[in-house]
């Protein structure tokens, strides 16, 4: 019933394809083209990696970029962990970085108030390196002071009143909580919040710019002992930052 | 061992075929036998069938179970009494590793090495999945599959207006695509598959926020609502692939109870994938009693809108423990 027969010149008859046949043909395609649906869709990922347009600062420990992509299990536990909330979740934006969590430093930068790096201890998958024991080890990026002529020291000014950031733990307010830096407010004669907060000892330091007593111009020096946790970029009273991580992997180099 | 394999060929994508006369046992050709000289109580049936329809009991429980399983991650986090931390990709639960199979998988074909806490999380999660279910991972956690479930009362509800029409896809799909998701994050290093996994996005947006992504999930719901039914659980989902390898031996699921099976059909038309209820068909059913297969998720809606019970949960050996 379903079959019917065409008559092809030459007196040859060819089966046309029954309707059974042909919604399998139909339903074949309809596959194969869901199928590259679902894959290019997925293969979209690849291309915001390529261009690294947004190069993003890593919680500390995290693996060389590639690896971190693949290691990470995007589960968010580095996240739930952070006493000062700084870790964030990649979005769709991010490709195959989707989930794998980021540091926007300016708005809240890691200061190691946990000690212990409770995110790498809580990562499943070791995408945050386990090797990793001091907040000393570690190589998220480096400060740069990339505006020099917004900072405050480098024109001998001071700073009064709250800083730039959200959280902050200031070990002689309160030796394990991190508090509110606008609780925290300032009356600096010259401006050294990035040396003052910098939570790694010898990153930092605020060189004279000037040989005569009266003049107080200073230039802050980051050293090779930055771990690049972002504290310096956060704290900075200068709108924009005067001074700012680079990633590591947007450094060429990576350690 | 046999029946095994075919189970699995079947969740593979094979269609199932109607067993030889020699297949089926002799009580099960008595019962065929004896109910074919039955004369059906039509009246009856259909009042049955009408009363079972608005049974919900398993399906309630579920939904408050997804509800629940899901409301602990964001509960465990925003209260920060720390019960389950984490997403349903990797979490932690008062403590100990849990990791999704499949992610774990995944994560574990990309970055090729062995993790040891990642092993020790997904050797949990089977251990636990084996016992309840494999596949009920998905009718009873995964957040999407709720989702879908709601958007196929849409679908439904538009086909019956004839709005919309269901298109099927080959069921095969899901194999393939399983394999090729397994060779990309091989190839690539990356975990492609998490890029546009709807059960990792949700599960990150309902503990940490919204993100751009659950567009996507969007994308999913409305491709489901209006051009195919359930089309990611049933043709694309590896993550449902992966429970269903679990499920394959699983000791807790649906058996299919032959004697009081009018083969009305009801079961068929509310499963998510009718092929595991093959065995209800009039002359398909090869014993008595026919575990339900592989791809079976336990969501109970069959049990629920059967009218005369003979589809029902069984934890195989728990009669013995108990």
């Amino acid at each position: 019933m379903n079959t019917s027969t065409d008559h092809l010149p030459g007196g040859k008859t060819a089966k046309l394809p029954s309707r059974r046949q042909q919604e399998a043909r139909r339903r074949f395609l309809r596959s194969l083209l869901l199928a590259t649906g679902i894959l290019g869709t997925a293969s979209l990922g690849f291309i915001p990696l390529p261009a690294r347009s947004q190069a993003r600062l890593r919680p500390p420990g995290a693996l060389h970029e590639d690896e971190l992509l693949s290691a990470c299990i995007k589960c968010g536990q580095c996240l739930q962990v952070c006493p000062v909330q700084a870790i964030k979740l990649a979005d769709l934006d991010d490709g195959f970085g989707i989930g794998v969590p980021y540091i926007e430093a300016r708005q809240q930068a890691c200061d190691f108030c946990c000690d212990v790096l409770q995110c790498v201890l809580a990562c499943p998958t070791g995408a945050l390196d386990h090797a990793l024991n001091t907040k000393e080890q570690v190589r998220m990026g480096m400060a740069r002071l990339t505006r020099p002529q917004a900072c405050l020291a480098v024109q001998g000014q001071g700073c009064k009143g709250p800083a730039h950031g959200r959280l902050h733990r200031y070990p002689k307010v309160d030796r394990w909580n991190p508090v509110r830096i606008t609780d925290h407010p300032y009356d600096l004669e010259v401006c050294d919040l990035c040396v003052r907060e910098c939570p790694i000892e010898h990153a930092i330091t605020l060189e004279p710019l000037a040989t005569e007593q009266d003049d107080r111009r200073g230039i802050p020096v980051v050293q090779q002992a930055c771990v690049g946790c972002g504290m310096c970029e956060m704290i900075c009273p200068a709108e924009p930052a005067a001074i700012v991580v680079i990633p590591r992997q947007a450094q060429g180099n990576p350690a | 061992m046999s029946a095994l394999f075919k189970s699995l060929l079947i969740m593979f994508g094979r269609d199932p075929v109607k067993p030889a006369p020699e297949q089926i046992s002799p009580e099960a050709k008595r019962i065929y036998d004896h109910n074919r000289m039955q004369k059906v109580d039509s009246r009856a049936l259909r009042a049955d069938m009408q009363a079972a329809e608005k049974n919900h009991r398993w399906r309630n429980r579920r939904w408050i179970v997804v509800i629940l399983i899901n409301l602990l991650f964001v509960i465990s986090y925003h209260f920060d009494v720390q019960l389950v931390e984490g997403a349903l990709t990797a979490s932690r639960v008062v403590g100990f590793h849990l990791a999704d199979l499949n992610s774990a998988v995944q994560v574990t074909l990309a970055y090729k090495h062995i993790v040891i806490n990642l092993v020790i999380g997904a050797v949990t999660v089977l251990i636990l999945w084996w016992l309840a279910g494999g596949r009920s991972f998905c009718a009873w956690v995964c957040p999407y599959h709720l989702l879908a479930e709601w958007a196929e009362k849409l679908h439904l509800a538009l086909v019956t207006r004839k709005i919309v029409t269901d298109h099927t896809f080959h069921r095969g799909l899901r194999t393939v695509l399983y394999v090729l998701f397994a060779l990309l994050a091989v190839l690539m290093g990356y975990t492609v598959f998490e890029m546009i996994s709807p059960v990792g996005i949700l599960s990150r947006a309902i503990t940490y926020g919204p993100s751009l992504a659950l567009g996507w999930v969007v994308v999913l719901l409305l491709f489901e609502v209006f051009y195919s039914r359930r089309a990611w659980c049933r043709y694309i989902c590896p993550i449902g692939m992966t429970y269903g390898l679990v499920s394959t031996v699983s000791p807790t699921r649906v058996v299919y109870h032959l004697e009081a099976c009018h083969h009305e059909g009801q079961c068929r038309k509310v499963c998510l994938v009718p092929h595991v209820l093959d065995c209800v068909i009039k002359g398909r059913a090869t014993d008595v009693k026919v575990p339900i297969g592989a791809d079976c998720t336990r969501c109970g809606l069959c049990v629920d809108v059967c009218p005369t019970h003979s589809l029902r949960f069984k934890v195989k050996g728990l009669e013995r423990l108990l």
